[in-house]
């Protein structure tokens, strides 16, 4: 008798327009990339949310920590110079 | 109905204005334009770094200095959203890189001139800068999903990158009189090379047409140019910056400036490979990339010594 599983887990990514970024939208259950693809339509885009699906099997993703988001993400703060903002333009300077 | 592999069928879709997406069905011809003009885009991002890192030791402040820094950071990783995106398309970064080094493939040829001095650095940020934003706001439409959504980043990004160049230009037009004068030799010598950033006339574009038609390209090269000139020429005037140009004038009738004759056979020239630096741009990239090759043997050794350690635990 084969072994009754829940099968493996896919992360689902949706297109909401053309040409838009493909966002997380959550995971389905699936034996293969066909199953994986009609449950993510089948789950994710009931009310015509997408207009084009991704879907990648789970143990695909890496996530960083959520405790090294200071390390990882602090040092681009005291860059404000990254920033158009930071620059001052001669008074009546157009389209800069 | 139309059968989804055609290529009628992707021009239907091209011009109801979806965009195309790496899986999906495109003609031969749309991926191999798409692939030059991506990596010709992406290669120049990388070149585009050299001119500028010539200054970075030589920077006059430390606040120049970390300015200068980040701004050629956004260049590479400009460069890495490009070529990512290009390899959506079924080509390899060594094969990229391999066109590049071989001279197969293009990059722009404004770096292919010399920063001379501090001034070019300002001209650099608002004259070269300032022509490629305007070709990359346009570039935000393009037909090609993974290309589009590279440029909306980098139109971002870049936005601090010309206003950096013109603070720079501001700064030494009121300074002394031989700032000024640096400030207008670098105009003199970055006006027309940056002009000829857009290529050719429309007329004399011979891939110019299948680009328009695909979505590839949103405006044609001499509109993109028009954009330009006329957004730049005010900001010159502003700050007493003469055009190196004794014919130009604004055309009352279109409001358009109307300039004298861009000097093509400098440009073919340069192209060819024949501008000041094409050959130090190519054999610094060479050199750099070969320096680096042990430690994509040792990134590669590693992850094959980790991948059997894993095998062994399972």
């Amino acid at each position: 008798m084969a072994t009754d599983t829940q099968l493996d887990l896919w992360e689902v990514f949706i297109q909401s327009k053309s040409g838009q970024p493909y966002i997380h939208s959550g995971s389905v259950h699936a034996s293969d990339v066909k199953m994986a693809m009609q449950n993510a339509r089948d789950i994710y885009t009931r009310r015509g949310e997408g207009t084009s699906i991704w879907v990648v099997p789970s143990i695909y993703i890496s996530a960083s920590d959520p405790d090294d988001s200071d390390m990882l993400f602090d040092p681009s703060k005291d860059k404000i110079y990254r920033h158009p903002t930071f620059y001052v333009m001669p008074e009546g300077a157009k389209n800069i | 109905m139309h059968n989804e592999h055609s290529d009628a069928h992707f021009q239907s879709r091209i011009d109801s204005g979806e965009h195309i997406e790496a899986k999906d069905y495109m003609p031969e011809g749309y991926r191999k334009h798409l692939i030059r003009q991506m990596s010709q885009h992406a290669h120049s991002e990388v070149i585009g770094m050299q001119p500028e890192g010539n200054w970075i030791t030589r920077a006059p402040s430390l606040r120049a200095k970390q300015i200068l820094l980040a701004k050629i950071q956004d260049e590479g990783g400009h460069g890495l959203y490009l070529y990512s995106a290009v390899e959506t398309l079924g080509v390899s970064r060594a094969e990229l890189i391999e066109q590049l080094q071989s001279g197969k493939a293009k990059y722009s040829s404004i770096f292919n001139y010399p920063a001379l001095n501090w001034a070019d650095i300002g001209a650099i940020g608002w004259l070269v800068d300032g022509a490629a934003i305007v070709n990359q706001v346009s570039l935000q439409r393009t037909s090609y999903g993974p290309y589009s959504r590279a440029m909306v980043r980098i139109c971002k990004e870049e936005s601090f990158h010309q206003r950096q160049g013109y603070e720079i230009m501001t700064t030494m037009m009121r300074g002394t009189k031989d700032q000024k004068a640096m400030a207008q030799d670098a105009m003199n010598r970055w006006w027309w090379p940056a002009l000829m950033m857009f290529g050719p006339h429309d007329s004399d574009s011979p891939r110019s047409s299948d680009a328009v038609k695909w979505k590839i390209k949103r405006e044609t090269n001499d509109e993109l140019r028009q954009k330009f000139i006329d957004k730049t020429i005010p900001q010159a005037e502003l700050i007493g910056l003469t055009i190196p140009d004794k014919n130009f004038k604004l055309d009352e009738k279109t409001g358009h400036y109307t300039l004298s004759p861009i000097n093509w056979d400098e440009f073919h020239r340069v192209i060819a490979g024949h501008g000041p630096c094409n050959k130090q741009r190519l054999e610094h990239h060479i050199k750099y990339h070969e320096q680096g090759a042990w430690v994509r043997e040792a990134a590669e050794a590693y992850k094959i010594k980790h991948s059997k350690k894993e095998l062994q635990t399972v």
